[in-house]
């Protein structure tokens, strides 16, 4: 992210830079990797598989400390200005990364629960899955725009987000259509709902990277227009 | 007061200008400065508004120091050396040879990168500026000597010794020293030369609390080459290069998104 600009004179900023940047990377592609992995095992109804998602987020876990500490090195060497805004935003971008691998491994969890009922029928899960790629598609667009310092990709990303909040909101209206219809359905619906929210919420710490990208590269005196919402699931029923 | 600051609206925009929001105290206005045939300074115009802190920041070479030996003239004591343009003190013109030189020392202190006590005691050190201007009695010259050395963040650790002689202090104690001398003479302006290059972190942090207390009544101008103690101290803050203004802004536009990337490029250490 930092690589077009000029180098540094002192060379070993640039060596430090260049490593945080691999490992931010590095952990948003295990945070994907495990997100896919958990809309799989929903599908697949594997609790094997769903054991190994949720122990796998320690590692993402460790990698964010490895970040937190490098970004403490570069910090006590003062950084200012670009560096500054660098730094800040990888500490920040490695939080929200942290938090969609601790929701794909909640997706993981629940995907347990509802293992223990009888399957749904496919319509009720089609849904969420659809919603997941999108989710995925929005990670993935977004370390991309990362790693490119792309900030029209990192504009649509955060433009985008209101498709997943839609979709949340109209997917949380037929999930309580179900629930309605047969009381028999409210358990496995209740953890749909949350599966739901967490892949919504996975869309907000993706457009808050994207928002990082931004700030990273433009400082706070070109801020971002306002954006659309489109999560009403508040004020549905 | 007014007229003088609508004067003071930068004519050429050649550098990005953040108007202080402080009255000016000082002001610099198209100044061009020659040593010989070498242009030094480039059509200048800056404003440095009162009691505040004005950070200089710049690569060696850059101008900065030669501007704030203009700001009292220090200049004149060379030959072959030519100020055009105007520096506004007050709204009066100090490069007209009208202005006194007298005043201007009085009403603009320096202090330079490396202490320079006088081989005196530490209480002369502080007096002999004084008995220059004032003719006081040997207890007012006490309080303001005590004044002086409070201002000074001094008195504490010389109190008991004010008849020793000043070369015996630490660095840090003697820059302080230099501080308190050039605030005895109750200058408006104090124009603070790299003063801490020389000194350790605790010496360091000790002048910057102190330029943090000067600065309720006074205006300081400080050329610094630490980026973060410029960050530290300062409300505003000019980058020069080549004898050129480059840009100027609150220091915390400055340090955290500056305009222009020369500034960028000069605080973050790469290449221009």
């Amino acid at each position: 992210m930092a690589s077009e600009h000029e180098h540094h004179i002192l060379k070993s900023i640039d060596a430090e830079q260049h490593r945080l940047e691999g490992e931010l990377l590095d952990m948003g592609e295990m945070a994907v990797a495990q997100l896919e992995a958990a809309l799989d095992v929903i599908d697949r109804r594997d609790d094997r598989a769903a054991e190994r998602i949720i122990a796998n987020d320690e590692a993402i876990d460790a990698l964010e400390n490895e970040i937190s500490q490098d970004v403490m090195k570069l910090a006590t060497g003062g950084p200012l200005a670009r560096d500054l805004r660098y730094i800040l935003t990888a500490l920040r971008t490695a939080s929200d990364i942290e938090r969609v691998g601790d929701y794909a491994a909640n997706l993981a969890k629940r995907s347990m629960a509802l293992n223990k009922a009888p399957p749904l029928p496919v319509s009720h899960v089609t849904g969420l899955t659809s919603l997941g790629r999108l989710a995925v598609r929005q990670m993935r667009d977004v370390l991309r725009a990362y790693r490119d310092s792309d900030l029209v990709l990192a504009q649509q990303v955060r433009d985008n987000d209101v498709e997943l909040d839609l979709r949340y909101t109209s997917l949380f209206r037929e999930l309580l259509t179900y629930m309605m219809e047969d009381p028999r359905n409210i358990t496995p619906c209740t953890h749909l709902l949350f599966m739901a929210k967490n892949l919504e919420r996975i869309g907000d710490h993706a457009t808050n990277i994207a928002e990082g990208i931004w700030y990273s590269e433009q400082g706070q005196h070109n801020p971002l227009p306002p954006r659309v919402k489109g999560d009403e699931s508040n004020t549905a029923g | 007061m007014n007229d003088a600051r609508s004067i003071l609206k930068p004519a050429v925009a050649n550098a990005t200008q953040a108007a202080p929001a402080a009255a000016p105290k000082l002001a610099a206005r198209d100044l061009d400065f020659y040593y010989g045939k070498f242009h030094a300074l480039k059509n200048i115009t800056l404003e440095i508004p009162e009691k505040r802190v004005t950070a200089l920041i710049g690569p060696s070479g850059c101008g900065k120091s030669t501007l704030l030996r203009i700001f009292n003239r220090i200049y004149a004591l060379y030959p072959g050396m030519e100020a055009k343009g105007e520096v506004l003190l007050d709204g009066e013109n100090i490069l007209d040879p009208k202005y006194s030189m007298n005043l201007l020392r009085s009403k603009v202190g320096m202090v330079f990168q490396k202490p320079v006590p006088f081989p005196m005691t530490i209480y002369d050190n502080v007096a002999y500026g004084i008995r220059h201007h004032e003719k006081l009695s040997k207890p007012d010259m006490n309080d303001r000597v005590e004044l002086a050395l409070r201002q000074g963040a001094l008195w504490d650790e010389v109190k008991d010794k004010l008849g020793q002689n000043a070369l015996g202090l630490s660095g840090g104690q003697q820059q302080r020293l230099c501080i308190a001398r050039a605030v005895a003479l109750r200058p408006e302006v104090l124009l603070l030369d790299e003063p801490t290059s020389a000194l350790d972190p605790i010496s360091t942090s000790r002048i910057e609390q102190l330029v943090e207390e000067l600065k309720q009544d006074f205006t300081i101008a400080i050329v610094t080459h630490n980026m973060q103690q410029a960050a530290r101290v300062s409300d505003y803050t000019a980058f020069m290069y080549l004898g050129d203004l480059i840009e100027h802004d609150t220091t915390s536009n400055i340090f955290s998104a500056p305009s222009q990337k020369q500034t960028e490029d000069y605080i973050t250490g790469r290449f221009g």
